[in-house]
């Protein structure tokens, strides 16, 4: 069997004395969707900022297989080096888009590691040589694609701030996608999305799964998105795994249930309400 | 009418050495948040350097002066560069996490430092340099009293317009500028996209003081002397100009500069010139009173 794509193992994150994320094992693959799900305050957006180098888990341990063979331990690595070699990407649950920029523009600052490579770090450019404008037509050449993608195309030179959100929401994982990722993360990428945004939304993400081939990570609270795309589903409670499998496993455990609704009320219990 | 335009013209030569100035505070300010108030003994150093390369060029190369001014000029901006990267490596980074006031202090460390160094390396007493460019037009000869525009004076301000051309179109067209844009908007996301924010600031603080270190070239050669401490005149006056512009704002640090050159230089001529950096700061504290943002700063405003 292959390596999965990521492997999360053991991971702890403590925050003084609670724990944001306890002992949580998981595997992402490769042309999958992985939901995480659970309730608010599970730890959902503590570890995705654990896998993206926001935060470094006191313990645990990520590792991100590449197709070619090489790993990267995820815990160790500054997080541009994450996104650069590692090539993980992710977007965030309150859109950070470079606000007075323009959509083309952030999508070329995706790419400014690959283009300063190119470009021998800059010295090439100031030459004017003709490697620095190859490299740059390649970066407009795949923001152009990904604009059309999100089908964001005639929207190139608005100020990101001015566009609506929906709009932004679909820039930033285009955005997302231009630093070239193996694994996207998402972060709530439907919240405050309407019915009709959502579905166009989930049409996007598939067909990133599989016409990109790459792993998607996804937390999400809107469970129509979730049972619609997911390949598989990891419920965390309270920071701890409660549950794991395909999205009809999970509706039906009783464990996830409890989780969302509460335990059963308190006169089958026999304590006295208060 | 005759005097007036001289003083424009003074002021505007003036004003442009300190706009150069305050595109560095402007610069760093908007990518860390912070002031660094060693910026103005980096144009000391500059002024210092250019001296040595200068006279090093023409009494011991026994170089022509346009060589000796080029090979000064290089001198200056790779050595003022050297210093800003040394600074931010050294002073700056490891207190990026800490308090605010942390990096303050430990830029007027430095400053005192470098001020001492030159001090004591260079010695306390002014240091003259013979004018080296001379002559100029005469624009007007009015009853009495003539405009004149120098070569120097001329030198000075196309350096300074041609400096910030290049430099705006860094920041709007080259990937380097929109890497700064970014780190400027969100140091973090920017992070997360693959960008190496040390290496964005390192170029900063190098592209700011290699800018300041041609102000200090300017100041050597249109004024003809220099000591250790013009730094931090020159330095809390080009941070006027930048506040006065709207902090963070590149077209604000320029105009800001400008703007300041000229009331000082207008000051001087119709009040009193004892009386010029009263008027100077006098406007900062005005400036931060009424417009804390600047003429061109544009209000941060919290979403809530």
């Amino acid at each position: 069997m292959t390596r999965p794509l990521l492997a999360v193992e053991h991971v702890g994150m403590r925050f003084g004395g609670l724990f944001a994320v306890n002992d949580l094992s998981f595997e992402a693959g490769q042309g999958e969707i992985t939901a995480v799900i659970g309730p608010n305050g599970a730890g959902k957006t503590t570890l995705f900022n654990c896998i993206t180098g926001f935060y470094k888990p006191q313990v645990g341990r990520m590792t991100l297989s590449h197709p070619d063979g090489a790993s990267f331990l995820l815990e160790r690595l500054d997080d541009h080096v994450i996104t650069r070699r590692a090539r993980v990407a992710r977007t965030f649950q309150n859109i950070r888009l470079f606000a007075k920029m323009s959509v083309l523009e952030n999508l070329m600052v995706a790419q400014h590691k690959r283009l300063m490579a190119a470009s021998l770090f800059s010295v090439a450019g100031l030459l004017g040589l003709g490697r620095y404008r190859n490299a740059e037509r390649d970066a407009v050449e795949l923001a152009r694609h990904w604009l059309e993608r999100v089908d964001l195309l005639d929207f190139a030179d608005v100020e990101a701030g001015s566009l609506p959100y929906g709009h932004q929401r679909r820039l930033e994982i285009a955005r997302a996608m231009c630093t070239g990722p193996l694994l996207l993360c998402l972060d709530e990428p439907a919240a405050g999305l309407n019915p009709r945004e959502s579905a166009e939304l989930n049409v996007l993400l598939r067909s990133i799964r599989d016409r990109d081939g790459i792993g998607l990570l996804l937390i999400e609270h809107d469970m129509s998105v979730v049972m619609e795309i997911s390949d598989r589903v990891v419920v965390l409670d309270y920071g701890r795994k409660i549950a794991e499998g395909t999205p009809a496993q999970v509706k039906g455990d009783p464990a996830v249930i409890r989780a969302y609704l509460g335990e059963p009320d308190d006169a089958e219990t026999g304590r006295p309400p208060c | 009418m005759e005097y007036f335009l001289q003083q424009m013209i003074n002021g505007l030569t003036l004003g442009s050495i300190y706009g150069l100035i305050a595109i560095g505070y402007t610069m760093v300010y908007s990518i860390l948040g912070m002031i660094n108030f060693a910026h103005g003994t980096i144009y000391m150093l500059g002024a210092f350097i250019s001296l040595i390369a200068y006279l090093a060029a023409t009494t011991i190369g026994g170089a022509p002066v346009v060589v000796a001014l080029m090979v000064a000029l290089f001198a200056t901006m790779a050595f003022t560069a050297l210093w800003g990267w040394t600074m931010e490596r050294v002073a700056y980074r490891p207190l990026r996490q800490a308090p605010r006031l942390a990096p303050l202090i430990s830029a007027i460390g430095v400053s005192i430092v470098l001020q001492n160094f030159v001090a004591q390396a260079q010695g306390a007493r002014v240091k003259p340099l013979p004018p080296v460019i001379q002559g100029g037009f005469t624009l007007m000869d009015g009853d009495g009293f003539s405009v004149n525009l120098s070569w120097m004076q001329i030198i000075v301000i196309v350096m300074t317009l041609a400096l910030m051309a290049g430099f705006s179109w860094m920041i709007a067209h080259t990937r380097l500028g929109r890497a700064q844009r970014a780190c400027e908007q969100d140091m973090k996301m920017a992070s997360l996209l693959g960008i190496d924010i040390d290496r964005v600031v390192s170029t900063t603080f190098v592209i700011g003081a290699a800018l300041a270190g041609v102000a200090g070239l300017m100041v050597t050669l249109y004024y003809g002397v220099i000591d250790f401490y013009i730094g931090f005149l020159a330095g809390i006056k080009a941070f006027t100009a930048a506040v006065l512009g709207g902090i963070g704002s590149l077209p604000g640090a320029m105009l800001g500069g400008l703007l300041i050159g000229l009331i000082e230089a207008l000051w001087s001529a119709y009040f009193s010139i004892e009386y010029k950096d009263v008027a100077t700061f006098g406007i900062l504290i005005m400036v931060l009173v009424f417009r804390p943002t600047g003429l061109l700063g544009r209000p941060d405003v919290e979403k809530i």
